[in-house]
């Protein structure tokens, strides 16, 4: 082995490792939040990827379909309690926001074609189809459970997954696609080539994750999440609702999901069950961080990326084997120096 | 007297129900290999209703890649609805676990997976089991006789972690090694890895001459694409597995003028007009392309189709032997199907014999190229 193909290796590891870096993130956010181990995290990367790859080639994805019933659903739930309650005055923007805007969504894809449209816009409409799919989904499976204990929500988490996945089927069909890259730049780096691509996703998921610590820091909302991660009770005595902080830490998580599938889209090709393995990456990168701490986990992921992409030349056929065995060890590690604190059962 | 009419009226009608002809068919139409399954399911749709003049029913389960469920798919057709004859399945594992099933009820499969253990070495169970797909060692003789008339000698292989690529690997090892090739290095990644460029790096670094990458489907073009982004300036071989119009869509202009067998069906319309083959391959080409659109047709739903075929020449000899839906018919169907002999199908000409329950020879077979992202039959 020679420095070049160290350099590769690393290089290729470390753009890994930034996508995983993101998940693991977000799957600190929404456990920490929710105590829901989230795992339909991979499937918004697979949606946000191959929703942008159907606009490409000039088809309606799915997804539409999917926000429009999923809309439909949240606005019977939330309206019948809501005229229960007599509360009408909030029945319109439920409607408009759940029902209207997936329509208007649907019926402007069927009138102006998207394969037209520059690639920026693209990205925004494929995020603006699936990231609401997040909230809505909080809604519908997670918000009458939300006093469960963790197993259920993980039992939950695994039946929204198998559904998402065979939707996935439905909308994309069993062949990948692959989107156009985002540049075409390429430089050289101590005699390796280095593709513009790979260092835009470096940069974009560096930049999101400084973006979620100044969320966390200096917003009102960011500060409210921090408050129901610390203390679900506290918080709630504090005026902050935990439904809105659920639905705010899901609509985060599919957006960064969905980015994240954006993202390396141009790289790989996305299959619409790519994204549970590339979540399940993400994940022990989550466990090495305790699913607490998010400096730890986003290292934890990068970390995880280097080992992939290093025991993929040295040992192809063991590589998942490697990866995922790290886990044993990390656990290990953990249980010996911290002291485990029952959960509280509310 | 009304009632004994009706007694007789009820009595024909389940006569003549179970002297229709059932076919079990249990396909992969989800999971990891839906991109074969798919298409064997809709041509499933297209065979004929009526053979011999019997009603046949298809009743077709998916079995999502799961060999247990192809196991309870078997079952079930078997014990509630009777079958005749299974078709299925699409992957070797699931065919595998479906062929003892079917030997404990002797019932005849004929499956459409790759492998060649399927159906050999012929021993008592696989009395019962056809097989409708090239074996891998059809193709990667073709592959390994193209690449010595091209000049390799080191070769490298990187394939699938799992049984296609494993049996690909050691097929095409055995050839290479007895026609004097060198296999310099041999790598592996998953279907669904979002990266290959470690094993690359290591295949680059052994300097083959040629590269086979043993894949099936679009996750055939990842390492192809990354050996072309590397700078890799020698011959890149593919197998069978990948010719469907998917993988030219997401391989794009990376995956021009690689090599691979395929099944005549795939470039029937460029086949010389005396090829044998040409004929019921285009058959299925029309009636497909019909149906679906034009450029729809891969060459996974032609082993479906073959399976038709097969079943067409071999369902009139055997009811003259005995009457569907008795143990008798089900051995007279496996006996007329063993005895097939020059039948041209889509993807060759069978010649079944008590040994080879296969029955394609080298003509079931064609290199092609692919070129302005099309393929295109090499002469």
């Amino acid at each position: 082995m020679d420095l070049q193909i160290l350099l590769l290796l690393g290089q290729d590891g470390i753009t890994n490792g930034a996508i995983y870096a993101l998940l693991a993130l977000a799957l600190v956010l929404v456990f920490t939040v929710t105590r829901v181990i989230f795992i339909p995290q991979g499937e918004f990367v697979a949606y946000g990827a191959l929703t942008l790859a159907s606009l490409q080639a000039g088809k309606v994805p799915g997804t539409v379909w999917l926000l429009l019933a999923l809309g439909c659903t949240v606005a019977v739930l939330d309206g019948i309690r809501l005229v229960r309650e007599g509360r009408f005055a909030k029945l319109p923007p439920l409607l408009i926001f759940n029902i209207g805007l997936p329509l208007l969504a649907a019926a402007g894809l069927f009138a102006m074609p998207p394969t037209q449209l520059p690639l920026a816009a693209q990205v925004v409409i494929s995020m603006l189809l699936v990231v609401p799919l997040g909230p809505m989904i909080y809604r519908v499976a997670y918000q009458p459970l939300a006093g469960a204990s963790v197993l259920v929500l993980l039992i939950v988490s695994v039946a929204i997954h198998v559904a998402m996945i065979g939707l996935g089927l439905l909308f994309f069909g069993a062949e990948g696609s692959r989107t156009p890259p985002f540049t075409e730049l390429s430089f050289e780096l101590a005699g390796a080539p280095l593709q513009g691509q790979t260092i835009l996703v470096v940069v974009a998921s560096a930049s999101l994750i400084i973006g979620l610590y100044f969320f966390f820091e200096r917003t009102i909302y960011g500060k409210a999440l921090r408050a129901t991660a610390m203390n679900r009770t506290g918080a709630r005595l504090m005026g902050i609702p935990p439904v809105l902080a659920g639905k705010l830490c899901l609509t985060l998580a599919a957006a960064i999901g969905a980015f994240s599938g954006i993202l390396i889209a141009p790289i790989t090709t996305i299959y619409y069950d790519s994204g549970f393995l590339i979540g399940l990456k993400g994940f022990v990168g989550a466990i090495i961080g305790g699913l607490a701490s998010y400096p730890v986990a986003a290292l934890g992921a990068v970390l995880v990326g280097l080992l992939e992409s290093y025991s993929s030349f040295y040992a192809s056929a063991f590589k998942e084997v490697i990866v995922f065995t790290l886990i044993i060890p990390v656990l290990l590690w953990r249980s010996l120096t911290s002291k485990h604190i029952e959960e509280e059962e509310e | 007297m009304l009632k004994k009419l009706t007694l007789a009226v009820l009595a024909t009608v389940s006569t003549a129900a179970l002297a229709d002809i059932n076919v079990g068919v249990s396909v992969s139409a989800t999971g990891p290999a839906a991109s074969l399954g798919i298409p064997e399911k809709n041509t499933i749709a297209l065979l004929p209703t009526t053979i011999g003049g019997q009603k046949v029913n298809y009743i077709v389960l998916d079995d999502a890649t799961d060999p247990t469920a192809a196991t309870k798919n078997i079952k079930k057709l078997i014990g509630e609805n009777k079958v005749d004859v299974m078709i299925g399945s699409t992957t070797t594992p699931n065919s595998l676990a479906m062929m003892d099933v079917a030997v404990d009820n002797e019932t005849p499969l004929i499956s459409m997976a790759g492998s060649a253990i399927v159906v050999e070495p012929m021993d008592a169970k696989r009395q019962w089991v056809f097989k409708t797909a090239q074996n891998d060692a059809h193709m990667a003789t073709a592959i390994v006789q193209h690449m010595t008339d091209k000049g390799v000698q080191n070769v490298a292989f990187i394939g699938f972690a799992d049984a296609y690529g494993e049996g690909w690997f050691k097929e095409f090892a055995k050839i290479a090694e007895a026609r004097k090739l060198k296999v310099v290095a041999s790598e592996r990644y998953q279907r669904n890895d979002t990266s290959v460029t470690g094993q690359i790096l290591k295949v680059m670094a052994a300097k083959p001459d040629a590269i086979l990458i043993g894949g099936a489907g679009t996750p055939a073009a990842l390492p192809q694409k990354a050996l072309k982004e590397k700078g890799y300036k020698g011959l890149i071989y593919q197998t069978h597995g990948v010719a469907n119009n998917d993988f030219l869509r997401v391989g794009g202009k990376d995956v021009e003028g690689a090599f691979l067998p395929v099944g005549p069906m795939v470039v029937a319309a460029q086949l010389p007009n005396d090829n044998p083959v040409k004929k019921s391959a285009l058959e299925y080409v029309t009636k497909y392309e019909a149906a679906h659109g034009k450029g729809s047709v891969s060459s996974f739903g032609g082993h479906a189709w073959d399976a038709g075929v097969l079943l067409q020449n071999a369902i009139p000899v055997a009811l003259k032997k005995a009457q569907p839906g008795t143990k008798e018919f089900r051995k007279a169907l496996r006996d007329a199907i063993e005895s097939t002999k020059n039948l041209p199908a889509a993807h060759g000409i069978f010649n079944m014999s008590a040994n080879d329950h296969q029955g394609f020879d080298q003509r079931a077979r064609v290199m092609v190229t692919i070129e302005n992202n099309t393929w295109k039959l090499i002469k």
